[in-house]
């Protein structure tokens, strides 16, 4: 879009005065009259089966409303995590959760309750699991199978199947080679023998990639109750439409039962992604005790367990170089930490990851997803993409190294460049190809700006104890979804409300999209009001406020939404003035003639809207949209003119964006110290719609990635299946004083050519390119092969140092 | 790294463990309660239940407010005053998202106990504003767009207050210093600094 008044420039998110007075509420800020409080009761097993409750003397205890077990859920299906259990995954897992007048009573409700559990074989690391005679962490086996074409449900469609390595397979173990046993899913393309045969140069290595809990600051809490037939939620999501169906899945009842009020998530990073399965506890709760309200407060420990965590990954890879350092092959083999649920996917997005960013020649990707007695997992903060980061660049480094060739120069000259192809080949025989990547440009812009040659110069120069480096990576991630719907009316009040159907989480997303609306439409923004995080006042469906899709989803909707706004104020004009709709233009709150000819104001309209009836005030609506958007349109026919359609712009090709990284880094040798000096974070996002909002994303992603390669980590004592790193405490998130007091981010801004509006998602590409840039910095500065594993502590650096040789205990998981 | 957490104390995790096997339960967090004020009737036999009427200066108004004895001050502000822009985000002490001033200064609301604030001057996030009338650092939120989801944010800007009565004219790693009690795990931490410190410049031109 040329000419634009609001796309890429800075705004005031209009609910940042609510949030900067407390006035926000977020779930545990409701209140409802004769709230109860409930409790979990969770497994202190890895692995156990419920073979009794007694809870009679709870119940018993005067205050206690009522209890809730797994078997008041529905069946959701074989496999299917439900809120509450009889046979328990992983230890912290909620068997049964127990309503009563007040926190305190509830729990020590709990505590009077006698659960007889029959104690199982569990597994915490992965290839423990794929040892031969190993323990297996379901009865039902050890890994997640391929998806099963024709397969129902989410997660239907992949069989628990049960897969052991031999012994010989793992006789390199020890050493940290990676063991390669039979692996679930592959693919290739390219003529691997040769890629490998043609290199100046072949590596063969294993990285391990932690495991870390998303934690986000809030909990996932929630209050529900009923009022004539309709559950009323208030819940934490990161998607307001497409949490709605699930919570209705979880509970057992239709979607239209379902009023789900969620105007502020306090950060979720995919793990609140379609909202949280634990939320129906209070609702279920509820509904036993004939409506009667009930808050499930989420402690941080009980976060630590049901909140969700990244897929830790063995990855080897084997990887051939040109001598001018381009790749020529690139063959690797992951042996993914599914948890206890899924089926997770990381792998195979880690998997296309590499085949983007490192555009090999010729490519093979082995996989195997281990099912283990660890929480469970979901997608967090880019998904695969990130721990590919981890596995492979180190390598990359160390080629570059071997080769003579500079660290962004041998980036530069395997990046993917505009409609680059990427994976194996697809069912027509074509591999798929991005929509466009500008990798080379950040790369080029971001070197100069980080001033890289200058501070290459001195690093891996000791200077007392200290020696500096310098690391740079490319993270990549999917970056956009299409087909999502548009809502919104322009009334006789002259206002224009955009009805938001994503979810609140921070990245100002939820606003940003009725910006393109106020664009198509030359509407003032003072004018626009965005309506959010209600399912009661109707929103339209919409995208998962996971995997950096919205920006790209939502742009697209609201610009078909707007745009069919846009035609039916020509028509009416047309209709009461003469002449066809293409006279007509919009400025100053006006469609009126091209030039400076006759014509309505908005006001004027959005009356003729009503009185025209039909679809030009929303009682008749496209027949291809979501029924949900029917619903919510429903809902607003006959108020003014309304906008509203489904994303059918063609899209040709995967949208993905990109985000580099730039780290300096100084270690103390002394002490195994890493301290982050400065990083800078360059974006290929496409058009960017938010600039303040956009830097923030790249800088606060690269943080994310930034504590992955330097302090936060999951632990497990594996003899009890137990974790050691809750709370913030032990897992150590970043603090401000982890970074630099400034950091540095920029965009190149070049439009995607597959979109109308050209942006694309930002939230995920900086995760992996802040935890491959500073992992690189380190190796830059103390040597290549002082760590393979992450996060890099200063225990793992000063071991390795003073030995001359990797101290770390090659390929546990959890240590 | 691995210490018993539960209230427990002197309870080591394995024989905290090894009784829960043999008596087959176990709470999920025993430590983190509430108990709600005058909704309840004959429920004596529940130790810490007993409640005293009590008078608070929160936010410049005396408020009366029954509050057990262990209860802490971010449960008295939240289900009691109604004051929920106090968050928990750990009730441990780990994250600072409960941060109010007590006579000025930033502590944990979640680790303070209602008992001991009695005769003591406590100000929450919502006590910060005059009226309509932004404080100057809340002002500063709004002009540089600080923060991301914000569940932080009211803890961050009570002790960046806090911290700024102090220390008014700080660098920007002081500040940090000053606020790295608190944790954002949206991780704005850059544009939370650049925020705080137009905060300090408001504050100079306005005092």
């Amino acid at each position: 879009m040329a000419d634009t008044k609001y796309i890429g420039q800075n705004y005031t998110p209009p609910d940042l005065v609510a949030k900067v007075t407390g006035r926000a509420r977020y779930a545990e800020d409701f209140r409802a009259e004769g709230m109860l409080f409930a409790k979990l009761l969770t497994s202190p097993m890895p692995h156990c089966r419920v073979r009794n409750i007694d809870a009679s003397a709870a119940l018993a205890m005067p205050g206690v409303k009522g209890i809730l077990t797994a078997d008041d859920l529905p069946d959701l299906g074989p496999n299917v995590e439900r809120a509450l259990t009889n046979e328990p995954f992983y230890a912290g897992e909620p068997i049964l959760a127990v309503a009563a007048v007040d926190e305190l009573t509830a729990a020590e409700a709990v505590e009077k309750i006698n659960v007889d559990l029959e104690p199982l074989p569990f597994v915490v690391d992965p290839l423990d699991a794929l040892r031969p005679g190993g323990p297996d962490a379901r009865t039902t086996g050890n890994v997640w199978g391929a998806p099963m074409p024709g397969g129902v449900g989410p997660n239907a469609a992949s069989p628990v199947k049960t897969i052991k390595w031999t012994g010989e397979q793992f006789a390199d173990a020890d050493k940290g080679r990676l063991p390669m046993g039979e692996p679930t899913e592959q693919w290739a393309y390219g003529d691997l023998d040769a890629g490998f045969g043609n290199a100046a140069l072949v590596l063969d290595e294993t990285m391990v990639v932690q495991s870390t809990g998303h934690h986000p600051m809030e909990t996932r809490s929630a209050m529900a109750y009923w009022q004539n037939g309709k559950l009323y939620i208030h819940a934490s999501t990161q998607s307001v439409a497409q949490t709605l169906p699930n919570v209705a899945r979880w509970c057992g009842i239709m979607p239209q039962q379902v009023v789900l009020i969620s105007e502020y998530t306090g950060g979720g990073f995919g793990s609140k992604g379609g909202g949280a399965v634990s939320t129906c506890i209070p609702a279920m709760l509820s509904k036993k005790l004939n409506g009667v309200p009930v808050m499930m407060r989420i402690t941080r420990e009980d976060e630590n367990y049901i909140g969700r965590a990244r897929t830790n990954m063995s990855g080897r890879t084997r990887i051939g170089f040109a001598k001018d350092g381009r790749i020529t092959a690139l063959d690797l083999f992951i042996v993914q930490d599914n948890g206890s649920y899924g089926p997770m996917g990381d792998h195979r997005s880690a998997g296309l990851a590499a085949s983007i960013i490192y555009q090999p020649q010729a490519m093979r990707w082995r996989a195997i997803s281990v099912l283990t007695n660890t929480p469970p997992r979901s997608q967090q903060r880019s998904p695969g993409p990130m721990q590919a980061n981890g596995m492979i660049e180190p390598l990359i480094t160390k080629a570059a190294k071997q080769l003579g060739i500079d660290q962004v120069e041998i980036r530069r000259i395997n990046s993917p460049v505009g409609r680059a192809t990427f994976g194996p080949a697809q069912p027509n025989g074509q591999r798929a190809k991005l929509t466009s990547a500008f990798i080379v440009e950040a790369l080029d812009k971001g070197k100069q700006a980080f001033r890289w040659d200058e501070r290459k110069a001195y690093s891996g120069q000791r200077r007392g104890a200290k020696v500096r480096g310098v690391g740079v990576a490319v993270g990549p991630h999917g970056s956009g979804s299409i087909g999502f719907d548009s809502l919104m009316t322009l009334r006789p009040d002259g206002k224009l409300y955009v009805q938001s159907g994503v979810g609140n989480l921070g990245t100002h997303s939820v606003m940003d999209l009725a910006r393109v609306a106020a664009e198509v439409l030359a509407m003032p923004w003072e004018k626009v009001e965005v309506v959010w995080g209600d399912t009661g006042k109707g929103v339209p469906w919409s995208c998962l406020s996971v995997g950096s899709q919205t920006t790209h989803a939502m742009t697209r909707a609201n610009f078909a939404g707007a745009n069919d706004l846009k035609r039916k104020l020509q028509e009416i004009a047309a209709k009461d003035l003469g002449g066809s709709p293409d006279d007509y233009e919009l400025s100053n709150e006006r469609v009126h003639r091209k030039g400076a000819g006759g014509g309505l104001t908005y006001t004027q309209a959005a009356k003729r809207a009503i009185e025209l009836g039909g679809k030009y005030d929303g009682h008749e609506v496209p027949e291809d949209i979501n029924v949900m958007t029917k619903g919510a349109a429903a809902k607003h026919a006959g108020l003014g003119v309304m906008g509203v359609a489904k994303d059918n712009y063609p899209r040709n090709g995967t949208t993905y964006s990109f985000v580099i990284g730039f780290a300096e880094v100084e270690v103390d040798v002394e002490t195994g110290k890493v301290t982050l000096i400065d990083y800078l974070g360059v974006g290929d996002v496409g058009t960017v719609i938010n600039p303040r909002s956009l830097l923030a994303q790249i800088k606060g992603g690269s943080c994310l990635g930034i504590a992955h390669a330097l302090q936060q980590k999951w632990v497990f004592d594996p003899k009890y299946g137990l974790m050691l790193s809750r709370r913030f405490h032990y897992s150590k998130p970043l603090t401000i004083l982890d970074i630099p007091a400034t950091m540095n981010a920029d965009a190149v801004g070049l439009p995607d050519p597959e979109t109308p509006v050209g942006a694309r998602g930002v939230g995920e590409p900086p995760v992996g390119a802040g935890y491959g840039a500073v992992l690189n910095a380190i190796a830059d500065a103390v040597g290549v092969d002082v760590f393979r594993r992450a996060p890099v502590t200063s225990d793992l650096v000063l071991m390795s140092l003073e030995n001359k040789k990797r101290m770390h205990e090659p390929l546990r998981a959890h240590v | 790294m691995d210490q018993p957490d539960s209230p427990r104390s002197g309870v080591t995790r394995r024989a905290f463990i090894k009784g829960v096997i043999a008596s087959g339960a176990v709470a999920s967090s025993a430590a983190y309660l509430f108990r709600a004020g005058g909704e309840i009737f004959g429920q004596t036999s529940a130790p810490g239940s007993v409640e005293r009427l009590i008078t608070l200066n929160v936010n410049g108004q005396m408020r009366r407010v029954d509050v057990m004895k262990q209860e802490t001050l971010a449960m008295t502000l939240r289900y009691k005053l109604g004051l929920t822009g106090t968050k928990i985000g750990c009730d441990r002490a780990e994250c600072g998202a409960c941060t109010v001033l007590i006579d000025d200064v930033p502590h944990y609301s979640c680790s303070v106990l209602t008992h001991t604030v009695r005769g003591r001057k406590v100000q929450t996030i919502e006590g910060l504003a005059n009226g309509d009338q932004l404080h100057p650092v809340q002002q500063a939120i709004v002009d540089e767009q600080g923060f991301q989801c914000a569940f932080c944010m009211p803890g961050f800007t009570m002790a960046a207050v806090g911290f700024l009565k102090t220390n008014p004219n700080p660098t920007r790693q002081q500040l940090a210093h000053g606020i790295s009690g608190n944790l954002c795990r949206c991780q704005d931490y850059d544009k939370i600094l650049t925020a705080f410190m137009r905060g300090a410049e408001y504050m100079r031109r306005s005092s």
